[in-house]
């Protein structure tokens, strides 16, 4: 899983009524949620974001709500992958349920600055800055959350399960 | 003798079917109660509809409560709210509320009896932590963790470590559980317990009732925890009588159990406080805010829209009216807390001071409807988050209160103290 784009960065604490605020909850559809990404954040995202571009933020990233919709709205925004300091657990939970490749590193996200091209390799967890040559490595998930990852996210992991 | 362990790592342990269990291990545990609301159970249903099995895994453990945008508030919401009636129809869901016996979802189970002390319990909204007032590990989860749960009954987990607030002392009067839970978030961050259990004791929570409680342990997540969680006592233990719909199992932390952490807080240096725009940890004391002139008061919610909390704003409110120019609303969480007011006379003493009564809804806290803030507005809530946006308007401002500070800003038109009303 190699991604290639744009870095757009924030800072601490993006809550998820920012990532997708909860007027646009009385949806679910992925492409309505994707139009609102970010939006009370930064305005402009969804315009300037393209297919691939990867998203970098400091501590606590998509704290608050337990919405799914968090994690949807940004995928189908066009984001391919999130690097940050730290993320909010059920965040971090969603994300990986629903295939959206996470990274933590401190050294990364202080080493992106806002429009640098950025490589992400997911399954080994390196991390480079095309723009400036730097190149960083992060924690491989755990065996069990891998598997998971492995099989295309949770309920493929389920299905091959509950099959057997 | 197995390792001594926390009251979290000893539910993990039990549903796990292991001896014992540390942080940090990542097991595959039993449920036995599962959540989900009118928003984040769509996503559950589709899901779920793609694992490959017909029937849940047991109706009579799941609970869909259509709390947030009901009654329904447009005809999008409609049809969300739709997509779970008619899944609970279908699936012979027992523990599924429609409208006229609905309530906020963790006012309502509790109140019921559906969830208990040492229950493993998860559901799709971050506030399914305040189970953990009756001595229960609640988290919340994302829709897709539900939708598998619904099919297996199990779910994945990273066992938490715990950090323990020991709160010892006496409050001060009109100190209240919310400004304890925001006195501890403002000291520590909002990600200050960032993946863990947060286990709350002392003479403080000894003496706290069930409503104060749940206040403290629903909040845990605004601090970035995976669940709060007070041990069993006689308290809890007569909350449950002729409630509890299942025996239950009582945890208890052993003496020598393994913390990150201990706070020792002296209950005497907690005031009134209020966090102000826009996170839950920007915390000040209320004596220092009177200056903030306010357009909204919502007293209501998961967090503070209890019999206790409505007993308690009534009490501020008595004998006094709503400031020209400022809308109080109030949303007492369940059918019953409703009717309870009612009873007591607690319905008399909002509308004579002016407020609006609502039927349960999650409405205006994450800005979903009964009570949108305009452009620049400002509102004092005993709800749980402050963000950009919360209530309405990206350029509106919310402020996190008690249930009394709340009334008494209602009447005085800024934020206030109770003792501040003549």
């Amino acid at each position: 899983m190699r991604f290639e784009g744009r870095a757009h960065v924030y800072g601490r604490d993006v809550d998820t009524d920012v990532i997708i605020p909860a007027r646009y909850l009385n949806t679910s559809d992925p492409a309505e949620l994707a139009k609102h990404c970010l939006e009370d954040l930064d305005a402009g995202f969804v315009s300037k974001v393209e297919a691939g571009d990867i998203l970098v933020a400091a501590e606590n990233f998509g704290c608050g709500s337990s919405r799914e919709h968090a994690p949807i709205a940004i995928k189908h925004a066009g984001i391919s992958a999130i690097i940050a300091k730290s993320f909010a657990r059920i965040f971090y939970r969603n994300a990986i349920n629903t295939g959206l490749p996470i990274l933590e590193s401190e050294e990364a996200v202080d080493g992106i600055s806002d429009g640098d091209v950025v490589a992400v390799d997911a399954s080994t967890g390196t991390i480079t800055n095309v723009t400036t040559g730097a190149v960083f490595h992060t924690q491989p998930f755990p065996p069990m959350i891998q598997d998971i990852i492995e099989k295309g996210g949770l309920i493929a992991a389920v299905r091959e399960k509950v099959g057997s | 003798m197995s390792r001594p362990m926390t009251i979290t790592e000893k539910i993990f342990a039990a549903h796990a079917g292991l001896a014992e269990v540390q942080p940090g291990q990542l097991v595959g545990a039993k449920l036995d109660i599962v959540l989900a609301n009118d928003v984040t159970a769509p996503i559950a249903i589709r899901e779920f509809g793609r694992v490959g099995v017909d029937k849940v895994w047991d109706n009579t453990r799941i609970a869909l409560v259509p709390d947030h945008y009901t009654p329904n508030k447009d005809i999008k919401s409609a049809e969300q709210a739709k997509i779970m009636r008619d899944f609970a129809h279908a699936q012979g869901i027992t523990h599924y509320y429609e409208i006229g016996c609905m309530g906020v979802e963790h006012a309502l189970l509790p109140e019921q009896g559906v969830v208990g002390p040492g229950d493993l319990i998860i559901g799709a909204d971050s506030h399914t932590c305040t189970y953990g007032a009756l001595g229960a590990f609640a988290t919340g989860v994302g829709s897709t963790d539900v939708a598998a749960a619904m099919a297996t009954g199990e779910s994945w987990f990273k066992v938490p470590s715990s950090i323990k607030f020991n709160v010892t002392g006496q409050l001060a009067p009109w100190v209240s559980p919310k400004d304890v839970i925001l006195h501890i978030i403002g000291m520590i961050g909002v990600d200050g317990a960032l993946y863990q259990a947060m286990e709350f004791t002392g003479d403080v929570f000894d003496c706290m009732d069930m409503d104060g409680r749940m206040t403290v342990c629903n909040m845990a997540i605004e601090a970035g925890a995976k669940s709060g969680i007070i041990a069993v006592d006689d308290i809890t233990r007569a909350y449950l009588e002729g409630r509890a719909e299942r025996t239950w199992t009582e945890y208890h932390s052993d003496p020598d159990a393994v913390y990150t952490q201990v706070y020792e807080i002296d209950a005497a240096t907690i005031v009134p406080t209020v966090a102000f725009p826009h996170l839950p940890s920007n915390t000040r004391a209320a004596a220092d805010a009177r200056d903030v002139k306010i357009d909204q008061v919502v007293i209501g919610s998961c967090t503070n829209g209890r019999i206790e909390d409505m007993r308690v704003a009534a009490g501020v409110l008595k004998g006094h009216k709503v400031a020209d120019g400022v809308r109080l609303i109030i949303l007492p969480a369940t059918q019953d807390i409703w009717r309870q007011c009612m009873h007591e006379g607690l319905m008399d003493v909002f509308l004579d001071a002016g407020a609006a009564v609502s039927t349960p809804t999650c409405g205006p806290c994450l800005g979903g409807h009964m009570g949108i803030l305009a452009a620049g507005e400002r509102a004092v809530a005993t709800t749980n988050r402050n963000f950009v946006g919360r209530m309405g308007d990206p350029t509106s401002e919310v402020y996190l209160s008690s249930p009394a500070v709340a009334a008494a800003t209602a009447v005085a038109g800024h934020i206030a103290l109770p003792d501040d009303l003549s």
